[in-house]
């Protein structure tokens, strides 16, 4: 990759002072470069890591991860793939939790915010000790979408939790065994299939095709020589 | 030099720019531009393929090795089957999920096995959203002839018609299932332009579409209570001795046990490739991005398309470091966000297609106008905070959460600073050769999603994955569905492995590759 001007060069400080850190992973002190990920320190470490890995880019919450910073009592809660190491750092990945979840047919539940308490009986026993929104690394105010689901407020779930990655990681910190990313996917859904609107000018479109209001274009279209396709694609505009 | 001091120049060129349009190429010039810098044309990351249904065709060099590669299956294997089901789906993605709940919905017995956990995959991760014509001024048409033009005409007319005009009642069961997409005032489907499409067509849910997808399919199929087997990948398929699959075996990734599964058909939906880190490209893919579902069906003796061909998205993280490769969304540029160079300039029409945009950003670098990192990576500038100052404070943080979100962490503010981008390795343009009902040509085997070949060409548009998953998920799980209540279940043999292991032996193929590969290995060694 040629002659870059030296001055657009980016000053990185792990490039610029390089540096080795402590870190405890489960429980065990490794030394790893400052600033790569907690998975890249698994990895730089020779650990296979299976269970605890998915995306890679912070979507699917395979990699929560509890960890404690040097000196701090407080243990947080993170994704490994989007969370750097520093020095005197402990973390451990969450073993799978086994909350319970519901099954459900949305389709023909004909009364979605009353049948939350027969799925979900737990779900208003909330004790409002808001462990499950600091809990949560998607910076979610988990406790406040509880109550809302519980208050049938289901449009305002589904818009805090589109964050939601379903890392799990609210459940298992809940005095009251509820699992509160569950919960919040029954409502969203259901505010989807029960409480929105349908989109008339979709239904509109699926008609025309059954109509075969588009044929007569397709006949063309599919008619057309190479020569011919090509200039029709070059006249999009 | 400081990134902020390395920044000014996007900030002070920030209102020159706006005022300037940037020309579409002509074809003739786009063509020109990606023979010279598209990674598609490095002629030394590719060779021909020894043997095999593609035999002497080109692809890179990584994954001709793993085709040529041998199955970890042991030839006297017992073939007991553990499990038998109708319809044995393997990849926990959004093809898979679409594959397994209609194959279910008819009533089939189905198996749903995946490498990692149900919905750790490539779909979870898309931002851009999913291309159906539901606008009044588009057409299923229009979106037949901009996929055609941006997959350089050599689309399967077939697979993209059907995949076109299906996409309104794909919206629909979506819809159905709770999936919540943006919505106008008035109620109707929010449309968003995206890049290479001559109509708005993006459906979206903010830019989380692939995780809002995702997580609906992934509850329905657990209220479906469909059989699933988690950390538990296919390695190699099984055949009747006559080119019919019968089942998979495939292998335990807790205790490295192979389960053998009789099945009277199989839907691979097991993805992309970018894993491979192809010509040692970053890439935006999931973990298990390793092209297995290829090298399994190519073993079996089916044809693979257009495996010559993969698409480098043109904005992939550079910088910080912990991101490299990561995607940087491309709602970004469809929204008005500029691409410039270290000198202040703009350098291509940032919705052209993404092989135009990404030649241009290579160029650019090659030719001395990128900003290099300390790390030894290279890019130009996204300039993201065009965005607020055109729409708004405000724009980029409604409008891309997940984005500011991941730059956050890093302690980088997107709606003030602009950030650096490069090509990354970004999805398989090809694939496994399929039929409009998604079958390939190995009889009872099925390939849906990024892992089939032919629909998008040579370069897939954007938006139209996630609708090829939903559209031939469905019509392979249905089309398996109804092949298992005509058909009894096969024999199992792994003769087709004999013949291929004799293949191999003949053209001195290494019995040191073992494919499919499961997972990169990034685990230090020494
Ligand atoms: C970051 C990113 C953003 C994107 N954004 C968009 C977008 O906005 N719009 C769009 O249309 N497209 C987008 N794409 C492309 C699109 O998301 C993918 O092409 C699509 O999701 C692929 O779906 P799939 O079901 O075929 O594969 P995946 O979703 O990748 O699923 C494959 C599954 O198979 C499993 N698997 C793999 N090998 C095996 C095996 N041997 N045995 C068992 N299981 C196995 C994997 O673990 C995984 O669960 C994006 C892609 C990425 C990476
Ligand atoms: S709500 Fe719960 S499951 Fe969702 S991201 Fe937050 S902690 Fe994870
Ligand atoms: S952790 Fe449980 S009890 Fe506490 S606030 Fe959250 S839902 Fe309520
Ligand atoms: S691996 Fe998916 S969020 Fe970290």
């Amino acid at each position: 990759m040629a002659d870059i001007d030296k001055d657009n060069v980016v000053d990185q400080e792990e490039v610029l002072h390089p540096k080795m850190v402590t870190v405890e992973i489960a429980g065990k002190k490794h030394q790893v470069p400052e600033g790569i990920t907690m998975l890249k320190a698994l990895w730089y470490t020779g650990q296979e890591v299976i269970r605890g890995v998915g995306c890679l880019g912070g979507f699917c919450g395979a990699c929560a991860t509890y960890y404690r910073t040097k000196d701090d009592p407080k243990v947080k809660t993170c994704l490994a793939c989007q969370t750097s190491v520093h020095d005197g750092m402990s973390f451990s990945m969450m073993p799978p939790f086994p909350a319970r979840k519901a099954t459900y047919d949305l389709a023909v539940l004909t009364d979605p915010k009353q049948d939350l308490f027969n799925l979900y009986p737990e779900a208003p026993l909330c004790r409002n000790c808001n462990a499950c929104t600091e809990a949560c690394p998607q910076k979610i105010d988990v406790r406040e979408g509880v109550w809302r689901a519980v208050f049938g407020d289901f449009k305002a779930v589904s818009e805090m939790f589109m964050d939601c990655v379903m890392c799990g990681m609210c459940a298992p910190v809940c005095i009251a065994d509820i699992a509160p990313s569950l919960v919040a996917v029954y409502a969203s859904r259901a505010q989807g299939v029960h409480f929105t609107e349908k989109p008339s000018r979709l239904a509109h479109r699926i008609k025309e095709i059954e109509d075969g209001r588009f044929a007569d274009e397709w006949n063309r279209v599919l008619a057309m020589n190479e020569q011919e396709l090509t200039k029709a694609c070059a006249e999009l505009k | 030099m400081d990134i902020h001091k390395l920044q000014e120049i996007v900030h002070k060129t920030r209102d020159a720019r706006r005022k300037q349009t940037m020309p579409k190429l002509s074809t003739a010039e786009r063509d020109e531009l990606i023979k010279k810098y598209h990674p598609d044309f490095r002629e030394n990351a590719y060779r021909p393929i020894k043997f095999g249904p593609n035999e002497g065709e080109k692809t890179v060099r990584e994954l001709a090795a793993l085709l040529e590669g041998d199955s970890p299956v042991p030839a006297d294997l017992d073939l007991t089957p553990t499990h038998t089901c109708d319809v044995l789906v393997v990849g926990g993605g959004g093809a898979g999920c679409a594959a397994a709940l209609h194959a279910h919905a008819q009533g089939a017995s189905v198996l749903f096995a995946t490498k990692l956990r149900l919905g750790d995959s490539n779909t979870v991760m898309a931002q851009g959203g999913i291309q159906i014509s539901v606008a009044a001024e588009d057409s299923p048409v229009t979106h037949f002839l901009d996929t055609l033009k941006g997959g350089h005409m050599k689309n399967d007319h077939a697979l993209l018609k059907v995949m076109v005009e299906e996409g309104p009642s794909v919206a629909q069961w979506l819809l159905d299932l709770g999936v919540l997409f943006d919505r106008d005032a008035d109620g109707n489907l929010h449309v968003k332009k995206g890049g290479g499409s001559s109509k708005p067509r993006l459906l979206t849910c903010s830019d989380y579409t692939g995780l809002e997808i995702m997580r609906v399919l992934k509850d329905e199929v657990l209220n479906r209570k469909i059989r699933m087997l988690e950390f538990s990948a296919a390695v190699e398929l099984l055949s009747d001795g006559q080119g019919r699959c019968t089942g998979a075996v495939l292998q335990d990734l807790d205790n490295k046990r192979f389960i053998v599964v009789a099945a009277k058909t199989v839907i691979l939906a097991t993805g992309g490739i970018g894993r491979l880190h192809i010509q040692g490209f970053p890439t935006s893919n999931h973990y298990g991005a390793t092209g297995d579902g290829l090298t399994m069906a190519y073993r079996m003796g089916a044809k693979l398309m257009h495996i010559d061909t993969f698409q480098y998205h043109p904005s992939g993280a550079v910088y910080p470091e912990q991101l490299a490769g990561a995607l940087v969304t491309e709602g970004i540029r469809s929204e008005g966000g500029h691409l410039v160079n270290a000198k202040g300039e703009r350098f291509v029409n940032e919705l052209d297609t993404r092989d135009v945009v990404s030649s241009s950003i290579i160029r650019e670098c090659k030719e001395g106008r990128g900003i290099r990192t300390m790390a030894g990576r290279v890019g130009v500038w996204l300039d993201t905070p065009l965005l607020d100052a055109e729409q708004g404070p405000g724009t980029i943080e409604k409008h891309f959460p997940a984005m500011v979100m991941q730059y956050d962490r890093f302690g980088v503010d997107i709606s003030k600073d602009p950030v650096l981008i490069y090509p990354t390795l970004h999805y398989q343009n090809g694939g496994v050769q399929i039929d409009t009902q998604g079958e390939s040509g190995v009889k009872g085997l099925f390939v849906a999603g990024e892992a089939s070949g032919g629909l998008h060409g040579r370069n897939r548009l954007m938006g139209n994955s996630l609708l090829d998953l939903m559209v031939y998920g469905k019509r392979s799980g249905l089309t398996a569905a109804a092949r298992s209540k005509a058909e009894p279940q096969g024999k199992l043999t792994l003769d087709h492995l004999k013949r291929f292991r004799e293949v191999a032996r003949k053209h001195g193929a290494s019995a040191s590759v073992v494919s499919p590969m499961l997972f990169p290995a990034y685990a230090k060694k020494d």
